[in-house]
């Protein structure tokens, strides 16, 4: 009797996982990413080069186990959470309060989200500055901005669901952007939020896309991530004269991503232990606290509406970028070379002073901007539109245009070396706001130093 | 070889001389009932998402209360319905959304200045909603207001944008 049962289990078993593997040999690692269907995703075999953990810093992979701890702190956080604007904020305080871990399992979730923000922008920095975007890795490029727009909205879905006045404005703030938009811009915000004021319907939709519709985008659009990776044939490396030496992907590869997902999960749990995911009082549509900020990704985009007309800060000038980003790998480039850190050193020269000057110019930009000029009044006689807007954004195109005739003449750079100057130049700019706005803002959005 | 360069100029619709046979127009007519049937499921799928009943608190006309409980000069803050119902000085009424006109932060007024302010991003409005210090770019927004049997009701389904105050935005009474 017994018996029979045992050799079921071992047939059972078997017939899963075929047979016994020894993986110090050789054909049996092979035969081990064969027949796994997580491992499979991997190559056999990966080029040497590829393993150096500097080569990459493991940012995608690193990424995916992000996303997988998202999945699973989320499907639990679903056990007890409540999508009605009466109830989120008191479920959410009851897990933290009456249930074991809860509070540890949000924090987690929180901490995920953000890592994984910062991460997925690293990749992207990684990819553009190696050259991961030319050839057969063109489309993939887009992919990974589609991933990229799925993850920053996923966030920012995530964001209103507290529902403490933190979410809420931050919502408020964010949505009204969108009544910039020309002419449909009122009508875009209310299908957004469902209504005219933030509520039963937003947080419903809000809930919708956060924990089915963008989840269920993300794998989807990540499996034909990968595959696209594979067909390009695999991580970019730098073409070298010698024969590249070619080792199996178990162990080598799989043992050093299994450490790199302990240290990162490690990582997280530490940073949800130390500190607590925000929870503010009670969403008070009546009430906003001050300053009311946009969730930490969108200040760039709040702090250069301080500046310039809502039209261009937060729909011609963010919406330009993104298509710019889309179009990237598509610019004719004089060489499509592959795998090499910035290019050339003459590439990673330029790239470190138009990063300085980048800096500066933000920098002092803002300052002048808030103590003397103003462009708002300055330009006061002009409607907003063109005073605060249009003219400053002609301005702004003229610079760049004396930047690239500069790079060109002067430096004799190259479409390669341009373009990687010029994405320095923007990405520094827009990390400045973003530091400015989420540091350097207090009340009424002043600016305060220390 | 002969026979396939023939098939393919036959089949080539871009050639000098476009022959559409019965297969293209077959094609094409499968590809335009499936345009069609994507605009239909597309548009049905959006009409069902956008078809919502507007929630406003309060229901759609709020009343406000008779005439003479607002004295001349104040502002009177009505949270529920997210307005404030000024009554300015020459007697005129103003019912105007507590949104900043910047990015939708709740306005204070303030009794001291005797002017509205955004505690987000230091927007300042004067009584009648104009302006008067930026980054807003226009005048707050207004409500119809009516008079039904000496009460005063606030259309909250009726919002009206502005670029600034004229005479015209006031009811009297």
């Amino acid at each position: 009797m017994i018996k029979t049962i045992i050799n079921i289990f071992k047939r059972f078993k078997k017939s899963i996982y075929e047979g016994e593997l020894n993986p110090q040999e050789e054909q049996n690692r092979l035969n081990i990413i064969f027949r796994s269907l997580v491992l499979h995703l991997h190559p056999p075999k990966v080029n040497e080069k590829v393993l150096k953990f500097n080569h990459t810093f493991g940012l995608g992979g690193m990424a995916v186990v992000l996303i997988c701890l998202q999945f699973l702190t989320g499907i639990l956080l679903r056990f007890y959470y409540e999508p009605f604007p009466g109830r989120a904020y008191d479920s959410i305080i009851n897990l933290q309060n009456n249930i074991l871990f809860g509070q540890l399992l949000r924090n987690i979730h929180y901490w995920s989200a953000i890592f994984l923000l910062v991460i997925t922008s690293f990749h992207l920095l990684r990819v553009f500055f190696t050259g991961a975007f030319h050839g057969k890795r063109q489309f993939n490029w887009v992919i990974g901005i589609v991933l990229f727009v799925i993850i920053v909205f996923s966030n920012f879905t995530g964001y209103l669901l507290p529902w403490d006045q933190l979410s809420y404005w931050a919502v408020t703030v964010s949505t009204s952007m969108l009544e910039y938009v020309p002419l449909i811009g009122d009508t875009l915000r209310e299908i957004v939020i469902g209504g005219n004021e933030i509520g039963n319907s937003t947080i419903l939709i809000f809930y919708n896309f956060h924990t089915a519709i963008l989840p269920v985008a993300l794998i989807l659009i990540m499996a034909f991530h990968f595959w696209r990776v594979r067909k390009a044939g695999g991580v970019v490396v730098p073409q070298s004269e010698k024969e590249d030496n070619f080792v199996t992907t178990v162990p080598h590869l799989v043992a050093k991503e299994f450490v790199a997902t302990i240290v990162l999960v490690a990582v997280i749990l530490l940073f949800a232990v130390m500190f607590n995911a925000p929870l503010l009082a009670k969403a008070n549509p009546g009430v906003s606290p001050n300053p009311a900020k946009a969730p930490w990704y969108f200040m760039g985009i709040q702090e250069l509406m301080l500046h310039f007309h809502p039209l261009f800060a937060a729909i011609i000038i963010p919406l330009g970028i993104l298509i710019l980003a889309i179009l990237f790998p598509y610019f004719t480039y004089d060489t499509e070379e592959n795998g090499k850190w910035f290019y050339s050193e003459k590439a990673k020269a330029i790239g470190k002073s138009a990063l300085i000057i980048s800096a500066v110019i933000t920098i002092s930009f803002i300052f002048i901007d808030e103590y003397f000029l103003k462009s708002l009044s300055l330009l006061g006689f002009l409607p907003d539109i063109i005073g605060s807007g249009l003219i400053p954004f002609i301005l702004i195109l003229l610079f760049f245009y004396s930047y690239v005739r500069y790079l060109v003449k002067r430096k004799k750079v190259n479409k390669n070396e341009l373009l990687q100057t010029l994405f320095i130049f923007i990405v520094t700019v827009f990390i400045v706001l973003t530091i400015v706005g989420v540091f350097f803002r207090g009340e009424g959005m002043q600016l305060t130093l220390f | 070889m002969k026979n396939q360069k023939k098939l393919n100029t036959k089949n080539n619709v871009n050639s000098e001389e476009p022959k559409k046979s019965r297969r293209d127009f077959i094609k094409t007519a499968w590809k335009g009932l499936g345009v069609v049937a994507g605009l239909e499921i597309t548009g049905l799928t959006l009409h069902y998402l956008v078809d919502r009943k507007e929630t406003n608190y309060g229901g759609d006309l709020f009343e406000a209360g008779l005439p003479n409980e607002f004295p001349i000069g104040t502002v009177t803050p009505f949270r529920r319905g997210r307005f404030f119902l000024i009554r300015m000085n020459d007697g005129g009424f103003l019912a105007m959304s507590l949104k900043c006109s910047h990015l939708g932060c709740s306005i204070i007024w303030d009794e001291k200045i005797k002017e509205f302010v955004c505690p987000c991003h230091s927007s300042k409005f004067s009584i009648a909603g104009d302006v008067i210090n930026p980054p807003a770019p226009r005048a707050l927004d207004v409500f119809e207001i009516s008079v039904t049997e000496g009460k005063l009701f606030v259309n909250l389904n009726k919002k009206i944008k502005r670029d600034e105050f004229e005479k015209s935005q006031l009811i009297y009474i």
